[in-house]
């Protein structure tokens, strides 16, 4: 026979002011099963949870119903309370009658009416509540960080310099992402390469850091602090073991008119390549697609002139398999193109602005290329058409971005800043050089994010025109803007030399085939989603896996770097301990009356369903049925209401408790 | 000045259950607490880790039980804690919806919605329409006729079932 305890919250007046609190007590008291029943003002204050603890070893209660709050507020407070008590945590439940009763009515009869019958039904269902075992899963101290541009680099530094190993999987030929493309950066005008390359250096000389270049996440399974990633390493041609990165393979190659897309396409490279020359690895890779030993089997020119040895074009694809217990997701973006419409993609492009069919109209990225002293140009602003000089430069903002008509609805938050970038950079090496921006509004929240806006345009004369651009067109060597100001409202018309278009950042292609395999969300667009939008924002809603830069949604470099840091700090208060504590809500599987038709294996999200061959000592097999794995079940239950044969039951949602609170009513 | 109109009684008082995920409706229904939302108090709210979860034998329990409306409702398409759950659940009440009108219930008296954790207001909509919807309708009389022909099952008083009844 059960011996419930039933403690009803005042809850100061949020409760008791359309509850009648005592007679809700005094109705659960007359309720069979419960022997105790009270009021108090505060349950979850610290006299309150005494009244609970001191009831539960004098009255010899053996379940609890707290009707109070929403349990996602204080279920978990109660249930220490319980547990503190000497009770199993998971024989406390709680009614709530206050978001769900007090909060939501105002006829007092009618509340109490209704708060009776809540707690009516949780009493039947807590008499139904199992002593339910914690679970503790060990946890494997090694993560995982997937793309190594800013976001993958920090948070790799950060967890390795805690002590723990990292594996880096990037999947370019060299570590680096976008920042590396960068000229200088905003609002400090500072060297992007200056600042970007050291920590590349760091992260190839790290002890801690393994790196996998040139790689890709084939496969994911298990769960936090158990994870199994195999990763594909794609055939570089070139043994990373012996290869010295001397770089005569690079000189030597016949095929150097390859277009070089590091620098957007302006200037070429060999078959046999480093993306750039700061690259890290600086270990080549050969583009099959060009080389002409792949093509036509003649040539080897860089196998005869390696003196190593190094290259090797029989290497193959490998699979590496790491266990880690924790991953970060720092998979970037790309940015909307100004090309034709991409295939099969909800976007519009951009018609009227050519659809990249005008050589002069770049985006901003190609111009960083431009203005890099790095890049193909040598830091010099010129014409991919004809290599001039230009002198009158046109800026649009918002190309994809802010733009519902055409697919994209969010801001891309970064633009507004780096067009009066663009715009300085154009004026300190175009001393002539006359600037006009097109804008909706110029977004500049930023430590020092305005001053920079305002000095764009104060000191360096950039031209802001408030209005949208309707058309671009090629008028001899010029390109004619045709907008409108929409601030004086006229139309303008500016024959401009180069068209810059600050075009919406996007994650990148393939993000949502990797999110299936790691098994996390993500929206419309394919940005992954957090697990809350203020109180969680780095930690997935899938346990262990966490979300570092512009993948789950456009972020300046200075947030990117401190998301990184934050997904990092995730994962070392994770491997802080060497066990997990979990909910114990997993399935389970009743054996003996499987039939083993496996239909909840199809339903289970997380492949945690196996099957078990259940065998008599001589090893004879008798038949085989569902296993579930409890550390892989995450305890949705939607096997419990597929299975035909009613035996997989989820632990803490049974039939019977859901049922018993059914038959309360 | 704030006017306060005088609660209108009605005759009839439907029950309403609700079932729901804990992760989206759920929150979503603390949600119109928290913002101090009005909603009729028929409802009655049991709590499921996901709507995947949400066994159709429920529904024709609370039936049963008399409850003279039921409510499923969970996370948006795509946005499941659980990744699939509510797939799931609407692919399998697509199919029992289908059933229940081929016994003789009014498809009115079962809703399937999908509230989120930040749209209290939707909630308080759902259960408010559903709620004067069912009263408008009067109560569930369907399973209170089965179950008292459940005890009478013995009788063959149609046609058909004589029919039936002879052809073995």
């Amino acid at each position: 026979m059960s011996r419930i305890g039933v403690f009803v919250c005042h809850c100061g007046e949020n409760i008791a002011r359309t509850v009648d609190v005592e007679r809700v007590a005094g109705a659960a008291g007359q309720l069979p099963g419960v022997a105790f029943a009270t009021d108090y003002k505060y349950m979850c204050s610290d006299p309150g949870q005494g009244l609970l603890k001191k009831a539960i070893t004098e009255q010899r209660l053996t379940h609890v119903v707290v009707a109070a709050c929403s349990p996602r507020m204080h279920e978990r407070t109660f249930r220490k309370a319980v547990e503190q008590a000497g009770l199993n945590p998971f024989l406390c439940e709680m009614a709530n009658i206050r978001e769900h009763c007090s909060w939501v009515h105002e006829d007092r009869e009618e509340a109490t009416a209704k708060a009776i019958e809540i707690v009516g039904m949780l009493v039947e269902r807590v008499k139904r509540n199992r002593v339910l075992p914690t679970i503790t899963v060990p946890v494997t101290k090694k993560a995982l960080v997937i793309g190594g541009g800013i976001a993958g680099i920090q948070a790799a530094l950060d967890i390795a310099d805690a002590g723990h190993q990292v594996v880096l999987v990037e999947r370019e030929p060299s570590i680096g992402g976008h920042m590396a493309q960068l000229s200088e950066t905003f609002p400090t005008l500072d060297c992007s390469q200056c600042i970007m390359t050291p920590k590349m250096v760091d992260v190839a000389n790290h002890p801690n850091i393994t790196l996998h270049t040139y790689s890709e996440i084939e496969q994911v399974d298990g769960y936090i602090g158990n994870f199994q990633v195999t990763i594909r390493k794609k055939a570089r041609s070139v043994d990373e073991q012996i290869c010295t990165g001397c770089g005569v393979c690079l000189t030597k190659c016949p095929q150097n008119k390859i277009p070089n897309r590091f620098d957007r396409n302006l200037g070429t490279r060999s078959a046999i390549y480093v993306p750039f020359p700061q690259a890290v690895p600086n270990i080549p890779v050969i583009d099959r697609e060009h080389c002409t030993k792949f093509k036509t089997g003649k040539c080897g020119v860089c196998q005869k002139v390696c003196g190593p040895g190094a290259v090797d074009f029989e290497q193959e694809d490998r699979l590496v398999v790491e266990p880690v217990g924790a991953i970060v997701v720092a998979t970037g973006f790309e940015l909307y193109s100004i090309e034709e419409k991409p295939k099969g993609s909800p976007i519009k492009g951009y018609g009227e602005f050519g659809h990249g069919k005008i050589p002069d109209v770049i985006d901003g990225l190609t111009f960083e290329r431009l203005a890099s002293a790095s890049g193909p140009t040598g830091g010099k602003i010129l014409r991919p058409s004809d290599g001039k000089e230009p002198k009158q430069v046109v800026f649009i903002q918002c190309v994809g971005s802010r733009a519902r008509e055409k697919g994209i609805s969010y801001c891309s938050k970064i633009c507004c800043m780096y067009t009066a970038k663009h715009t300085m950079l154009f004026r300190h090496k175009v001393h002539d050089g006359q600037a006009y921006v097109f804008f909706m509004d110029a977004r500049t929240p930023g430590k020092g994010y305005d001053e920079f806006w305002r000095r764009s345009i104060e000191e360096e004369e950039a031209v802001y025109i408030r209005g949208m651009v309707s058309r671009l067109y090629q008028k001899g060597d010029k390109i004619v803007v045709m907008g409108s100001d929409i601030a004086v409202g006229v139309q303008v018309e500016i024959e401009a030399d180069l068209v810059v278009l600050a075009t919406a950042v996007q994650p990148r292609q393939g993000a949502d085939a990797l999110a299936q395999k790691l098994g996390i969300s993500y929206d419309k667009y394919h940005f992954y989603s957090e697990a809350h939008a203020k109180l969680k924002p780095v930690e997935c809603a899938t346990a262990g896996i966490y979300l570092a830069g512009v993948c789950q949604g456009p972020k300046d470099i200075p947030d990117t770097v401190s998301q990184a840091s934050a997904a990092a700090a995730k994962v070392m208060t994770l491997f802080a301990r060497d066990q997990l504590e979990r909910e114990p809500i997993v399935a389970r599987v009743q054996e003996r009356n499987c039939v083993g038709c496996f239909a909840c294996m199809k339903v289970c999200p997380y492949g945690a369903i196996e099957e078990k061959e259940i065998r008599d000592r001589s090893g004879k097999l008798l038949k085989t049925v569902a296993y579930v794995n409890p550390g892989v079940c995450a305890g949705c239950g939607t096997c419990q209401a597929t299975c035909p044969s009613k035996s997989v039951e989820l632990d803490g949602y049974t039939d019977e408790q859901i049922i018993s609170m059914i038959e309360a009513l | 000045m704030t006017v306060h109109h005088a609660k209108q009684k009605h005759d009839f008082e439907p029950k309403i259950i609700a079932f729901v995920c804990t992760w989206c409706t759920y929150a979503g229904a603390d949600l119109a607490g928290t913002s101090r939302m009005q909603y009729p108090t028929n409802v009655r709210v049991v709590k499921f880790p996901c709507t995947g979860r949400i066994d159709p034998v429920f529904i024709l329990k609370a039936f049963q039980q008399g409850a003279d409306g039921v409510l499923v409702s969970g996370c948006h398409p795509g946005d499941c804690h659980y990744m699939a759950g509510n797939f799931h659940a609407r692919r399998r009440f697509a199919a029992f919806r289908k059933l229940l009108e081929f016994i003789g219930v009014d498809l009115q008296r079962l809703q399937f919605s999908w509230v989120s954790a930040a749209e209290g207001g939707k909630w308080v909509e759902v259960v408010t329409e559903l709620t004067e919807q069912v009263r408008a309708m009067g109560p569930m009389q369907e399973f209170k006729a089965l179950a008292l022909e459940e005890q009478w099952s013995g009788r063959l008083d149609t046609p058909e079932l004589q029919e039936a009844y002879q052809a073995i």
